[in-house]
């Protein structure tokens, strides 16, 4: 079996398909552990893990946390915003100062894409990326495609639709990424505005076509469409993306009679994905979230359970 | 004082003179050019082994004084020119206050001269504080002693008021230089908009945003059979644009920077924010369009676009860090490596891209040229000399180049400036 | 040199798995509070095996869990080769059970430290009994077998290795290889 080869988890470019499915394999024993009454245990005791959020996300931040604490590593939680940069503090230097604390993982999210990046050459500490601006958010796309192989198997030929603000989305960036690894066909599709230039290069299909985009799907993620892309002029209103775009139950017969639909969350409900579909059989939307825990386990337990470079 | 250069290899524009000349300065002119030249009370130089060219002229350079002192002053970015080669350099006026009125020309121009290096040329504004909305006095620019205006850092995107520009502009004889972006289209853009900013999540700025403004200021050029220069030139559909203007006659010169012949886009995947520049890095495609266009005339000139920023401005992420690299101290072993020792260029069209088109641009008739009666700037390279771009050894006060660590070919080794050594390497 | 010396053959493992079995079965007088639990990798492969053992002597069903101890090692951070974890499966109440838990070889103790504390975490079993193939001495933790299939004296030097058809896809047979 292949061994995890990379000392940071910034985006998932060079992850290989081996090291996804050993992500997989692990984070499946990781779920076991989560299902105990006892969910603990002690493969990371000792170890620091901080969780450095220069933007606000609960869930992400949770849900890093809990796995954190599961793997019996201590963490520590700084939502360092926007308002302490200013102060002059950059980012490396919040960085640096929490480093000399002797912290073994840094988990980061930053509003800008390249931020973990940046920290993995800036400083000695083993980097988790959280998300970065639209550039990457690997362990979603880890833990959505864990979700996906455990309801439907390798996914070798499966049909993925990702559907949304392809352009500001760094859950698509990612999944593309690694769907492709994992042998899948993703079809992108989103306004016109909104799906990203060169997005072909990738390897995906872009549509504007919802129903092309969901014909046959085997997977349909929606992504959350932000409020504000009406006043930046990328849609005309937010009424007509959910005429055009909006998953509907009516929209979703076009996909295979049981195909999974996912959302990274949190959702706007009525807007991308209408209610029932959201809470509908299909929907996996709440497993995402527990599977969440397990797949950033098996991220820690990969990055920080063996001897230290 | 009385200068001679001895068992000189002359390359001027026009090709390479016949044998070993020897130069001989007075007052800060050259007054002969010959063989056997001999003066007890001149210091001499033997550049025996070396090329002499006539001083680098720079239409590009970021000064940053007034305002921004800590990032470079006039003192620290003439050190840096006259390190680079550049015996003339053109002020941008994006300074704070903007070189909008006759005191902040002759403020910079005072600053200069305290120096005393190079030669500092300030570029006024087009319009008063930069802000595209009212022109300068330009009638008074061009008394306390600028050449050209430009509203550097912004495109004039008002076309009416761009046509009034240069209307202006004509009366006062100052040449109009464009900063093409529209921003509009670059938006919050911090790369090259396509498949590589895509994949690294980081917003785009398209060609096209360079393109529409060189395409209106051509007809703009053509309508009003006025000059316009146009700024670091990065898109290939520019070039095209440009050369097709050319062809029709309409006045317009353009400017490459070295960078854009330099490095792809491809640079920007480490997210090193030294590559972060407007325009920004472009692809291979656009960068060969940039060194075709310097091939066949249709970028008259190279210039750095030197913007110095300090390590604090950009050791942040690289949304938040400011554009722009310094440039003059690594120009012209980038023009060697990438246009000379590639056959692009031959070292006499070099010396027409770096000295004798930015004069004949800016109407400085006594410069860009090794000949007798022209003013004593010159720069003797060593073409065979190897040497590393190390960051402690800049001369600029800032150290944002996406250069360091290159290894170059060709080294400046003295820079006359109006017949008094200016740097020695 | 590395000298290699068959320990056990097949058949000799056989009539250990059997002999166990039966030792099981008289110190715990009957199955019904008994739960085989067999140490990944080749401890699985034992428990199945005594499993079937004593249900062919006892003619009732015996309940047989997975357990992957990796997570509890004392030296996860100190060696080079990363373990892969896998699933513990065991999908049934240890609390106020006789667990037996079962490993091919029991050297210096550490890998049933680490499955101790593993069940604790799973619940609280009346008592914890352990069946190994192979004794090798050396323990570093006051830890003994309560069923040994072969006590084989080494040197600390010298591994020793069990070969199991259904993990190793080889015949079974114990070897110790290495010097002295």
């Amino acid at each position: 079996m292949t061994e995890w080869s990379h000392r940071h988890l910034l985006d998932l470019d060079h992850v290989t398909r081996s090291e996804i499915e050993l992500v997989i394999e692990t984070a499946r024993s990781f779920k076991e552990v989560s299902a105990r009454e006892v969910k603990k245990v002690p493969a990371l005791r000792g170890k620091t893990v901080a969780l450095l959020f220069f933007e606000a996300s609960t869930r992400t931040r949770v849900s890093f946390e809990l796995a954190a604490k599961r793997l019996s590593a201590d963490t520590l939680s700084i939502a360092a915003n926007v308002s302490s940069v200013t102060k002059g503090e950059t980012v490396l230097d919040t960085a640096l100062n929490i480093e000399a604390m002797n912290v073994d993982a840094m988990v980061v999210r930053h509003q800008a894409s390249g931020v973990p990046q940046m920290l993995a050459q800036g400083t000695k500490t083993v980097i988790i990326n959280a998300g970065d601006g639209c550039r990457a958010h690997p362990t979603q796309a880890l833990l959505d495609i864990f979700t996906m192989v455990d309801r439907l198997g390798p996914l070798d030929g499966k049909k993925v639709a990702i559907v949304g603000d392809i352009l500001h989305s760094r859950v698509a960036r990612s999944n593309i990424t690694a769907l492709i690894s994992m042998g899948a066909h993703v079809t992108v599709c989103g306004p016109g505005t909104l799906i990203p230039v060169g997005i072909d290069k990738m390897g995906v299909e872009a549509t504007t076509d919802i129903s092309h985009a969901l014909d046959g799907a085997d997977v349909v993620m929606a992504l959350r469409m932000q409020k504000e892309r009406q006043q930046e002029l990328y849609l005309p209103s937010i009424t007509e993306y959910v005429k055009e775009f909006c998953i509907t139950a009516e929209r979703l017969k076009k996909a295979r009679p049981n195909a999974l639909v996912m959302h990274p969350g949190p959702t706007n409900r009525g807007v991308e994905i209408a209610a029932d579909v959201a809470d509908g059989a299909q929907s996996v939307i709440l497993e995402q979230v527990t599977n969440g825990i397990a797949v950033r386990m098996a991220v820690l337990y990969l990055l920080l359970g063996r001897k230290a470079e | 004082m009385t200068l001679i250069i001895k068992h000189a290899r002359i390359v001027n524009a026009a090709g390479e003179a016949a044998g070993l000349k020897d130069i001989l300065i007075e007052g800060g002119k050259i007054t002969r050019v010959s063989q056997g030249l001999a003066n007890d009370d001149a210091r001499v130089i033997d550049a025996e082994g070396k090329v002499v060219m006539p001083g680098f002229i720079d239409l590009h350079v970021h000064l940053r004084e007034p305002g921004r002192e800590d990032k470079e002053t006039i003192a620290t970015g003439c050190q840096a020119a006259a390190r680079g080669g550049f015996t003339s350099i053109f002020a941008m006026p994006n300074t704070t206050p903007a070189i909008d009125t006759a005191q902040v020309v002759q403020f910079v121009l005072d600053q200069a001269k305290k120096v005393g290096l190079v030669n500092v040329y300030p570029v006024g504004a087009i319009t008063k504080n930069r802000d595209g909305a009212q022109l300068t006095e330009m009638m008074d620019l061009r008394r306390a002693g600028c050449l050209a205006v430009t509203d550097d850092g912004h495109a004039v995107m008002n076309a009416g008021l761009m046509r009034r520009a240069l209307e202006y502009a004509r009366m006062a004889k100052l040449l109009v230089m464009q900063h093409c972006q529209d921003p509009n289209l670059s938006g919050a853009g911090v790369m090259n908009e396509g498949a590589l900013s895509t994949r690294l999540g980081l917003k785009g700025d398209p060609v096209v945003s360079e393109a529409v403004i060189v395409a209106r200021d051509i007809e703009l050029a053509h309508y009003l059979k006025t000059p316009v220069h146009f700024m670091h030139v990065s898109a290939a559909r520019s070039v095209d644009l440009i050369r097709r203007a050319k062809k029709e006659g309409i006045p317009v010169t353009a400017e490459a920077a070295p960078h854009h012949f330099s490095l792809t886009e491809e640079s920007v995947k480490g997210f090193d924010t030294a590559t972060k520049v407007s325009p920004p890095l472009r692809s291979a495609a656009d960068v060969a369009a940039v060194k075709a266009g310097l091939k066949d005339g249709t970028l008259d000139c190279i210039a750095t676009d030197h913007a110095p920023h300090t390590h604090e401005d950009k050791e942040v992420d690289f949304d938040a860090a400011p554009f722009g690299l310094i440039g003059m101290e690594t120009a012209f072993g980038l023009v060697v490596k990438e246009l000379v020792l590639t056959g692009i260029l031959t070292l006499a069209q070099a010396v027409d891209k770096l000295s004798a088109a930015p004069a004949r641009i800016v109407g400085l008739k006594d410069k860009g040229e090794i000949a007798e009666g022209k003013d004593a700037d010159i720069v003797i390279v060593d073409m065979d000399k190897e040497w590393q771009v190390r960051r402690e050894d800049m001369a600029s006060k800032s150290r944002n180049s996406p250069f360091i660590g290159w290894n170059l070919k060709g080294r400046v080794v003295t820079t006359i400036c109006g017949g008094k050594v200016v740097y020695s390497a | 040199m590395t000298a290699i010396a068959k320990i056990m053959d097949a058949e000799q493992i056989r009539r250990a798995v059997t002999r166990i079995a039966h030792e099981i079965l008289e110190r715990n007088k009957g199955v019904e509070n008994i739960r085989l639990i067999g140490i990944r990798t080749r401890g699985v492969v034992l428990a199945d095996r005594l499993k079937l053992a004593i249900e062919a002597i006892e003619q009732k069903p015996v309940t047989c869990g997975i357990l992957d101890i990796n997570l509890y090692r004392d030296d996860l951070t100190l060696i080079a080769h990363q373990p892969v974890i896998r699933e513990t499966r065991i999908d049934f109440d240890i609390t106020d059970k006789t667990v037996v838990l079962v490993d091919d070889v029991l050297f210096t103790g550490r890998t049933i430290r680490a499955a101790l504390d593993a069940l604790v975490d799973l619940g609280r079993p009346s008592c914890i009994q352990l069946a190994v193939l192979v004794d090798r001495g050396h323990r570093e933790l006051p830890i003994r077998a309560d069923f040994v299939g072969k006590n084989i004296p080494t040197a600390r030097t010298q591994s020793v290795r069990v070969k199991l058809s259904e993990s190793d896809g080889t015949g079974d047979e114990v070897v110790v290889e290495g010097g002295h």
